[in-house]
């Protein structure tokens, strides 16, 4: 099953490499040949509002009492963890795209400034899991924690467009970012997000099994710890 | 009607600890200070643009001030072991929240008021729209105190809370960051009009915030 899904992931990859790289046309008002990057950019992005969604369904299951299973806990632990990493990479191909398309590394546009801030929201959110607990209080935790974080990104969001729409305007960001696609385009763009979600989907289902490893060495070395103990407190239970 | 007498005691209890060890008016106030001056050092003491900045340095200054207040709201909890004496005081973990959130919140203001004569003498400013000022203050203090006591417990009891406090709260409130900079700004410039939409903001922020704690900290303050 597994093994499906990363071979389907690889080809879908390879498909839009393919496409992304040599059948679509460099544009002139998007960077040139930077153009390429937005075909891992748009998915990437895609991918981490995906992730950070799935994190808060998780969480909020996690709670409900008659959902709760250790199941939930860890997807949202390892779906956060695959959005951080794809918000980090949106972060950095959108300011590589941006350098030949607008001149400049980092803009204050709405946009972007609420997806770092999604970074840091969710970074302190992975820290928050890492700070060891037992499962059903790092559960707690962490869930509560991720809703607040999910519940705050709107909010986050509207402060910063009415921040950017009183503070300054037309900047290289205004102009109209909805450019006619060429037909190549709109296909690889397609196939890029198709495939990146594939990505998502293996990375996290790899991430669960790991964290079910873990858990479960984790419970075999008390069960471990406790037969041992046993043993040794029935070996001198004359003695005392 | 109980739950507010008992979030008053708790509050109460708070901020009489902080009369009595005063480690709010000795250590965090004028920690505020030093910020407000330290920013000064930063800008090269340039008149024009501390004054242009003012407002946003002062929240600034605020926000890390509020790192502290957090940080001091749950020590004392620690020592004695005296969450577990709140724990088992029967007191419901709403009212708790909102008396602990309040205490930070008085504390933040006497902060707000202390430093923002430091910011009105040393970067030269001048006070206009009052009324701006102190609802928006009103609104972000509550915000940023609520905000600030949710994570608190949230961290409650780890190792790691000193340092995990301000990655988890900095982010979060973003949002009060701006309204309050934006509001002060617009009120200091003489069109208080225009600041009202953040003022709202800065509002609902602050509701939900006390919303979201007063239904979380119950669950929370079992895990810590």
């Amino acid at each position: 099953m597994k093994r499906l899904f990363l071979a389907a992931t690889a080809v879908a990859l390879a498909v839009t490499a393919v496409f992304a790289l040599w059948v679509t046309p460099p544009r002139e008002n998007q960077g040139f040949e930077a153009v390429r990057l937005l075909y891992l950019h748009v998915p990437t992005a895609w991918i981490a509002y995906l992730a950070f969604g799935v994190t808060a369904l998780a969480s909020l299951l996690w709670l409900l009492p008659r959902t709760r299973s250790a199941t939930w806990d860890l997807l949202a632990g390892a779906s956060a963890e695959v959005g951080v990493v794809f918000t980090g990479l949106t972060l950095v191909m959108g300011s590589l795209w941006g350098k030949p398309a607008w001149g400049t590394w980092w803009e204050w546009d709405a946009r972007l400034t609420t997806t770092a801030i999604l970074f840091f929201l969710y970074l302190g959110y992975l820290a928050l899991r890492r700070t060891g607990a037992t499962a059903e209080e790092r559960g707690t935790r962490s869930a509560i924690a991720a809703l607040i974080a999910f519940a705050d990104v709107p909010i986050s969001y509207l402060s910063v467009t009415w921040w950017q729409t009183l503070h300054q305007q037309g900047t290289v960001f205004n102009a109209d970012r909805h450019v006619l696609i060429d037909g190549s385009m709109a296909f690889t763009l397609i196939a890029a997000v198709v495939s990146m979600t594939l990505l998502y989907g293996y990375l996290v289902l790899d991430r669960l099994q790991l964290a079910q490893l873990e858990e479960g060495r984790e419970a075999r070395d008390v069960q471990r710890a406790i037969d041992d103990r046993l043993r040794y407190e029935g070996d001198d239970s004359g003695a005392v | 009607m109980t739950f507010l007498r008992d979030a008053l005691l708790v509050a109460g209890k708070d901020l009489r600890i902080e009369r009595r060890s005063r480690v709010a008016l000795q250590q965090i106030v004028p920690f505020g200070a030093i910020v407000v001056m330290l920013f000064a050092f930063a800008l090269d003491s340039e008149r024009t643009l501390l004054h242009a900045a003012a407002p946003g340095l002062f929240w600034a200054a605020v926000l890390l001030a509020v790192l502290l207040a957090v940080g001091r709201s749950f020590s004392i909890e620690e020592a004695n072991r005296a969450r577990d004496g709140l724990r088992l005081s029967g007191l419901d973990g709403g009212s708790i929240f909102l008396g602990k959130a309040a205490a930070v919140a008085v504390e933040l203001f006497l902060l707000e008021l202390i430093v923002g004569a430091a910011v009105v003498v040393l970067y030269d400013v001048t006070v206009r729209g009052v009324v701006v000022l102190l609802c928006a203050a009103f609104a972000a203090t509550v915000g940023l105190a609520a905000t600030g006591t949710v994570y608190g417990v949230l961290a409650g009891g780890l190792r790691a809370r000193e340092t995990i406090v301000p990655l988890l709260v900095l982010p979060a409130v973003t949002p009060v960051m701006l309204g309050a900079t934006r509001s002060f700004q617009f009120a200091l410039a003489g069109t208080p009009g225009d600041a009202w939409p953040w003022v709202q903001l800065l509002a609902a922020f602050a509701v939900l915030a006390v919303t979201a704690g007063t239904v979380a900290f119950g669950p929370l303050l079992e895990q810590a």
